[in-house]
């Protein structure tokens, strides 16, 4: 997966409309129409909830409180680029949380905040499958195992070189 | 003379720069005009040589590893498989002794073939084990999947064969298979190394269990954790219905199976399977209070068969070589083998598929090689957030379900967690409650509160208030989640909690002796 972009040119409710009928026949279809309206726009949009409900017959209430539950999906739009540290156990072992703070004061922002230039949000991860090659990071769905500060520095500025 | 290069595709492999290993692999080799063949295997389990390369010689695969970009081209110099004064040449891949060393059931094929070949997958062994079940009534193939005495790998190890029987004798329109691919427990991978490197050995254990049930739908619920395990699981599942493996009249058979791949939302409790099938069907993952069972109320309210993935993945060896060849590995009631999963502070992490029996500390120290950073080991969890931490003096112990029940522990998922004497327990106590309160679903109290009421316990015991009372309120509380919990979340996260607390009091500003029941 790329780095989230601006799309102005898509018309979201168009964009979702399309989505809920292309899930119109699956059975249990609300994560997968609310992972594919995630993938298009990088978050869910509030104002869609209200269409998701109609289209599926089920209350506002219900499709707030999956989009709510599932800590996957987001509300508000993050930033150009979703950096996510493991702090599972392995991970820990490893120095994880010692590798987390140097994130938040290279990034210049604290866990499930954006930094401030939109460049990247920084997540918690909890578990990247990586346990044997710990510390484990993930940028934009790329994994990246053994990471030390300094291939983390590495990392997030071949990132800012791309953009 | 066409050399073929290995270059693995794995999570782990990627995650060390595999890809730019395999580009400047092609690269030199077309500047040199050598003649080369790459192919992207699946990952042996030997992660602190990631990215591990192989060689093809006469003699057989050679290996070299952990190679970085700057090596490529000193191994060309030397001749790629002559290389052996190369200083990553290790050899024979196959006489590695951390890989001579297992017994390799359920990942025979891994690292050797290309996971998205169904030439490579035949080759050694696919779809012999759906051949052999097809030619079978589907309660000889129950009956065969009972006597290998399988139980369910995700954790509560749970004999396979009964889920099947019990779905295959309740009468339904429609019966589901499901895979619960939500490997969530740190020190875990062996789903995902399943699911990237041979995902035809999923689906064909998925279509036997079909065919055994009388299901023709299968979902495989993967953790959005996993992009690259859903993209292989993908593009394997188009293979396979392209090939008549999958879809309607198996092999030419009467028998249909279709497969979905569904993917999670990052919800940990979603590995319990009624808040799977919550999931699934479109809801928040809150676990649903049993009876009724899966197997006669799952999916959609319709009999389902929930298994692991590497119990359904165990089922093809079993279908192909017979239960009596799997029930020889083993002990006691646990018969078989295990993948067990190296992880943390651990020199050689990676993925060691033995018989149960051995110790811990064969694992650790015979194939693991004691930890990474060389310092003494603490305490080992064992079987994920929700197992225990086994202090030294319990490193003899047999490998075994049933040992392991009697510890007040689990084997779970096979993930071992090893962590140094720079581990403070207490801290690691805490953050069992912390992740509980984080990923309760929120439906039993014990799990909902104990768990934040559990984090403020054991801080206020760290910061020395009231210690002793303290501490027979977090004893008390952890029994009060242990006996009062609707599922293993709230159950079993008193696990790691009492066992860091009665194992290691020091971490806590207690003496040995204040510390005992």
């Amino acid at each position: 997966m790329n780095a989230i972009v601006d799309k102005p040119t898509i018309n979201t409710s168009q964009l979702i409309h399309e989505i809920l009928v292309r899930h119109a026949d699956l059975p249990g279809s609300l994560l997968p129409i609310l992972h594919a309206i995630q993938d298009a726009l990088g978050f869910i949009p509030s104002d869609s909830v209200g269409d998701i409900s109609l289209a599926l017959n089920i209350s506002r209430a219900e499709v707030h409180g999956v989009i709510t539950y599932y800590h996957h999906f987001r509300t508000d739009k993050p930033g150009r680029n979703i950096v996510q540290i493991c702090r599972a156990e392995a991970c820990q072992s490893m120095g994880s949380e010692q590798l987390f703070a140097h994130a938040e004061k290279h990034l210049g922002c604290k866990t499930h905040q954006t930094t401030a230039d939109g460049f990247a949000t920084l997540e918690a991860a909890y578990c990247l499958g990586l346990c044997a090659s710990s510390p484990a990071i993930s940028i934009n769905d790329e994994v990246h195992a053994r990471v030390t500060p300094e291939i983390f520095d590495a990392l997030i500025a071949e990132i800012r070189e791309k953009a | 003379m066409i050399t073929t290069i290995y270059v693995p595709r794995d999570s782990a492999a990627l995650a060390v720069g595999a890809n730019r290993i395999a580009t400047a692999i092609e690269q030199y080799a077309k500047q040199q005009n050598i003649e080369v063949r790459i192919v992207r295997n699946s990952s042996r389990g030997m992660f602190w040589l990631e990215p591990l390369v192989e060689v093809s010689t006469c003699e057989g695969r050679v290996a070299f590893g952990p190679v970085t970009h700057d090596d490529v081209a000193s191994i060309f110099k030397q001749g790629l498989g002559l290389a052996t004064e190369h200083p990553l040449y290790l050899g024979l891949t196959e006489n590695i002794p951390y890989l001579k060393n297992q017994e390799r059931l359920t990942f025979a094929r891994m690292g050797i073939t290309d996971p998205l070949s169904l030439t490579d997958y035949e080759e050694y062994e696919g779809f012999s084990g759906l051949r052999r079940a097809l030619s079978m009534e589907s309660s000889a193939i129950i009956q065969e999947v009972l006597d290998s005495g399988l139980r369910g790998r995700g954790g509560a190890a749970f004999p396979a064969g009964i889920k099947w029987k019990t779905v295959a004798a309740t009468p339904a329109a429609q019966r589901y298979i499901v895979c619960n691919a939500d490997e969530g427990d740190s020190g875990t991978f062996s789903d995902r190394m399943t699911m990237e490197g041979d995902p035809f050995m999923l689906i064909e254990g998925m279509t036997i269990a079909g065919i055994a049930s009388g299901a023709t739908i299968g979902y495989i619920y993967v953790r959005s954790e996993y992009p690259h395990a859903i993209e292989v699981l993908n593009q394997a599942v188009q293979i396979a219905e392209a090939a008549g493996y999958l879809g309607k009249n198996l092999l030419g058979s009467d028998k249909s199976f279709h497969l979905i791949v569904r993917k999670a939302a990052g919800s940990y409790v979603c590995g319990e399977e009624t808040a799977l099938l919550e999931s699934l069907e479109g809801k928040r993952g809150i676990v649903r209070a049993k009876p009724p069972l899966p197997a006669i109320e799952g999916l959609f309210g319709l009999p389902t068969v929930v298994n692991n993935v590497i119990t359904l993945a165990t089922v093809p060896v079993i279908l192909a070589r017979g239960a009596a060849f799997y029930k020889n590995y083993g002990v006691g009631r646990s018969t078989g083998t295990l993948p067990f999963q190296l992880a943390g502070n651990i020199k050689h992490g990676g993925l060691v598929e033995k018989a149960f029996g051995l110790t811990l500390r064969e694992l650790i120290f015979d194939f693991g090689g004691g930890s990474a950073s060389g310092r003494p080991i603490k305490a080992i969890q064992s079987g994920g957030p929700l197992g225990t931490y086994i202090p030294e003096a319990q490193w003899d112990l047999p490998l075994d379900y049933e040992t392991y029940i009697g510890l007040g522990g689990t084997l779970g998922h096979g993930g071992m967690v090893v962590h140094d004497d720079s581990a403070n327990m207490a801290k690691l106590a805490r953050y069992a409650m912390e992740f509980c309160a984080l990923e309760s679903c929120g439906k039993c109290t014990p799990c909902r509160i104990g768990s934040t009421r559990g984090t403020e316990v054991i801080d206020k015991i760290v910061s020395n208030q009231n210690r002793e009372q303290h501490v027979v309120l977090l004893k008390d509380l952890c029994n009060t989640m242990t006996y009062g919990s609707l599922c293993a979340m709230g159950g079993m996260t008193p696990n790691p909690v009492m066992s860091a607390l009665n194992h290691f009091p020091e971490d806590f500003g207690l003496t040995t002796s204040s510390s005992t029941q």
